[in-house]
C-alpha cells in the first residue's frame, strides 16, 4: 500500500472493486448510488466486505457491516479503517491466518 | 393411509448427553452452550458453541469402531441405540428386511475431511487416511445405524442444510403411512465444528459472539451446536399390535421451496410449507398449540419467520405459544429438525413448554408470543416443527400428544 494513498484514489479503489465482486460496469458504481439502485442485499453487501477487506488487508467487525446500507458508508468506513491502519505505522493489522506448525488440525478429534 | 406414531426418541447433544438429561434442560431452561473446547479458536470472532460435553468414543463403541465412524454418525448410532431402547422394538428378520432408516446431516463428516485437508495442503503430506471417503460421506450415520441393527430395508440421507433431518423425518413419515415399511429410524446428526467450517460461518456474519437471543430485539445472531436425534416411528397398528405405547403421532407433513434467494428467507416460502403441514394433517390452524420455530437469532431469519407466521394462522399466530430452543441447544444444522422435533415431542408430552432463553426485550417486529425465559405449563395437542433451510428449502412436521 503507498504511503500516502489519496482519498479519491481510496474511493476509487474501493468502487472498482464493489463493481468487480458485483459483476457491474465500473462506471454504474458511483459513491452515491444506493444498495437498491446496483441490487446489492445483506448477502453481497458480506461478499464485497470480504474483498474490501483482502484487498486493504483490514478487518471489519460484524456490527459495522450491519450498519452498512449505502456505498457511501462502505467508503467512508473502509477509509476509516485504512488510515487506523497506517496511523499504527510501521505495525500493520495482520490478516494472514496464524497458525502454529503440527501434526493434527485444529479439529474435534 | 395408516397413522403414524412415534414410539422411541434418542437424543445426543450439548443440551444433555441423553434423552432424559435433554428433557431435562428443556424443562429448566438451561444453556447449553459453552466455549468451543475442541478446536482453537482464538482468532475467530466468535467462541461459543454448544457442544457435546465429555464426550468419549470409547463409552459407546470399541476402539476399533471408534476409529472408522466419524463423530456425527458415532452420535447417530448413539441416539438411534437410546430410541431403539425405549421403543422396545425386537429385530425379528423380518422387520429388519422390511424397516426404514431416514437421516438428515448437512456436512457429513467435518472433523475428518478437516484432518485430511490439514495433512494434505498445510503438512503437504503424501497421503490421507484411507478411511477419510467413508467417514466422512454424509450417509455414514444412516449405514452405521444399518450395521447397528442389521436393517436391510430402505436406507438413505437427505441433505438440505438446516432442514435435512426435517425432510429425512417427513420422508420416513411418508414411508410408513404409506405401507411401505412398518417401522423406521429416522432423524439426523452433524458433528460441525472444524477449524475451517467455523472460518466459513464467521465469514457469513451471522454467528454470535455472545449469546443465541431468538426473537429478542437485541439479538445478534446464531450459535451452532452439534448432536443428534432418532427416532422410532411406525404404523399405529404396528405399534399397537406389539403392545407398545406410542409416545405421540406424526399427524402431517409439509414442505415448500422459495424460489427466492440462496441465503434470504421468505416469508411467503415459510408459511407455505406451514399450510402444507397443516392441510396434510387435516387440522385447522386454530388446533395448533405450540411451535417449536425455526428462530435462529438472526436479524432477519426471526421478522421472517413471524411474518410467516403471521400469514399462515391469521388471528391464532397472537394465540401460538412458540420458542426456539436454538438459544439452548445451539444450531445443529442437519440435526437440528429432529432435535427440535424431539424438543417439541417431549414439550407436548410432558405438558411443559420449552422456553426461548435469552430473551431480554420483545421487537416491534417480532410481536408473537415467545415463551420468554421461562418454560411454561401447557395442555396442547397439537404442535408444529419448522424447519427453513438456507437455499430456501422448507420442511414443517405436525405432530399430535396421545
Amino acid at each position: 500500500m503507498p504511503e500516502l494513498m489519496q482519498t479519491d484514489e481510496l474511493t476509487a479503489r474501493i468502487l472498482r472493486i464493489i463493481a468487480e465482486t458485483q459483476r457491474k460496469d465500473p462506471a454504474q458504481v458511483t459513491i452515491d448510488s444506493s444498495f437498491e439502485e446496483l441490487g446489492i442485499d445483506s448477502m453481497d453487501g458480506v461478499n464485497i466486505v470480504f474483498a474490501l477487506e483482502n484487498e486493504f488487508n483490514i478487518n471489519v467487525p460484524d456490527e459495522e457491516v450491519k450498519n452498512i446500507r449505502s456505498v457511501r458508508d462502505m467508503v467512508d468506513g473502509v477509509i476509516k479503517l485504512v488510515e487506523a491502519a497506517k496511523a499504527t505505522a510501521g505495525n500493520p493489522p495482520e490478516t494472514a491466518p496464524k497458525t502454529e506448525p503440527g501434526d493434527t488440525a485444529p479439529a474435534a478429534s | 393411509m395408516r397413522r403414524v406414531v412415534v414410539t422411541g426418541i434418542g437424543v445426543i447433544s450439548g443440551l444433555g448427553r441423553n434423552r432424559e438429561e435433554f428433557r431435562a434442560g428443556l424443562r429448566e431452561g438451561r444453556c447449553g452452550i459453552g466455549p468451543i473446547t475442541n478446536i482453537e479458536c482464538s482468532d475467530l470472532r466468535f467462541r461459543g458453541g454448544a457442544e457435546v460435553r465429555c464426550y468419549n468414543p470409547c463409552d459407546h463403541f470399541s476402539p476399533k469402531e471408534a476409529d472408522m465412524i466419524d463423530r456425527f454418525a458415532q452420535f447417530a448410532v448413539v441416539a438411534a441405540r437410546e430410541a431403539v431402547a425405549q421403543s422396545g422394538i425386537e429385530w425379528t428378520a423380518e422387520l429388519r428386511e422390511n424397516s426404514a432408516i431416514v437421516t438428515g446431516s448437512c456436512v457429513g463428516g467435518q472433523s475428518t475431511e478437516n484432518q485430511g485437508f490439514w495433512d494434505v495442503y498445510k503438512m503437504g503430506k503424501p497421503r490421507v487416511h484411507p478411511m477419510t471417503i467413508p467417514k466422512t460421506m454424509a450417509n455414514a450415520g444412516a449405514s452405521a445405524i444399518s450395521q447397528e441393527f442389521g436393517i436391510t430395508g430402505p436406507a438413505f440421507t437427505i441433505s438440505t442444510a438446516c432442514s435435512s433431518s426435517a425432510h429425512a423425518i417427513g420422508q420416513a413419515f411418508m414411508m410408513v403411512r404409506s405401507g411401505m415399511s412398518d417401522v423406521a429410524l429416522t432423524g439426523g446428526s452433524e458433528a460441525p465444528f472444524s477449524y475451517g467450517i467455523l472460518k466459513a460461518w464467521e465469514a457469513m456474519r451471522v454467528v454470535s459472539p455472545t449469546v443465541c437471543r431468538p426473537f429478542s430485539k437485541d439479538r445478534n445472531g446464531m450459535i451452532l451446536g452439534e448432536g443428534a436425534a432418532m427416532l422410532v416411528i411406525e404404523s399405529l397398528d404396528h405399534a399397537l399390535a406389539r403392545g407398545a405405547k406410542p409416545l405421540a403421532e406424526i399427524a402431517g407433513f409439509g414442505m415448500s421451496s422459495d424460489a427466492h434467494h440462496i441465503t434470504q428467507p421468505s416469508a411467503e416460502g415459510a408459511a407455505k410449507a406451514v399450510r402444507m403441514a397443516l392441510k396434510d394433517a387435516g387440522i385447522a390452524p386454530e388446533q395448533i398449540g405450540y411451535i417449536n420455530a425455526h428462530g435462529t437469532g438472526t436479524t432477519v431469519n426471526d421478522v421472517t419467520e413471524t411474518c410467516a407466521l403471521h400469514l399462515a394462522f391469521g388471528d391464532h399466530a397472537k394465540r401460538l405459544a412458540i420458542s426456539s430452543t436454538k438459544a439452548m441447544h445451539g444450531h445443529t444444522l442437519g440435526a437440528a429438525g429432529a432435535i427440535e422435533c424431539a424438543a417439541a415431542i417431549l414439550g407436548l408430552t410432558g405438558g411443559v413448554l420449552p422456553p426461548t432463553i435469552h430473551f431480554n426485550e420483545a421487537d416491534p417486529e417480532c410481536d408473537l408470543d415467545y415463551i420468554p425465559n421461562c418454560p411454561r405449563r401447557a395442555d396442547v395437542e397439537y404442535a408444529l416443527s419448522s424447519s427453513f433451510a438456507f437455499g430456501g428449502l422448507n420442511a414443517v412436521l405436525a405432530l399430535r400428544r396421545l
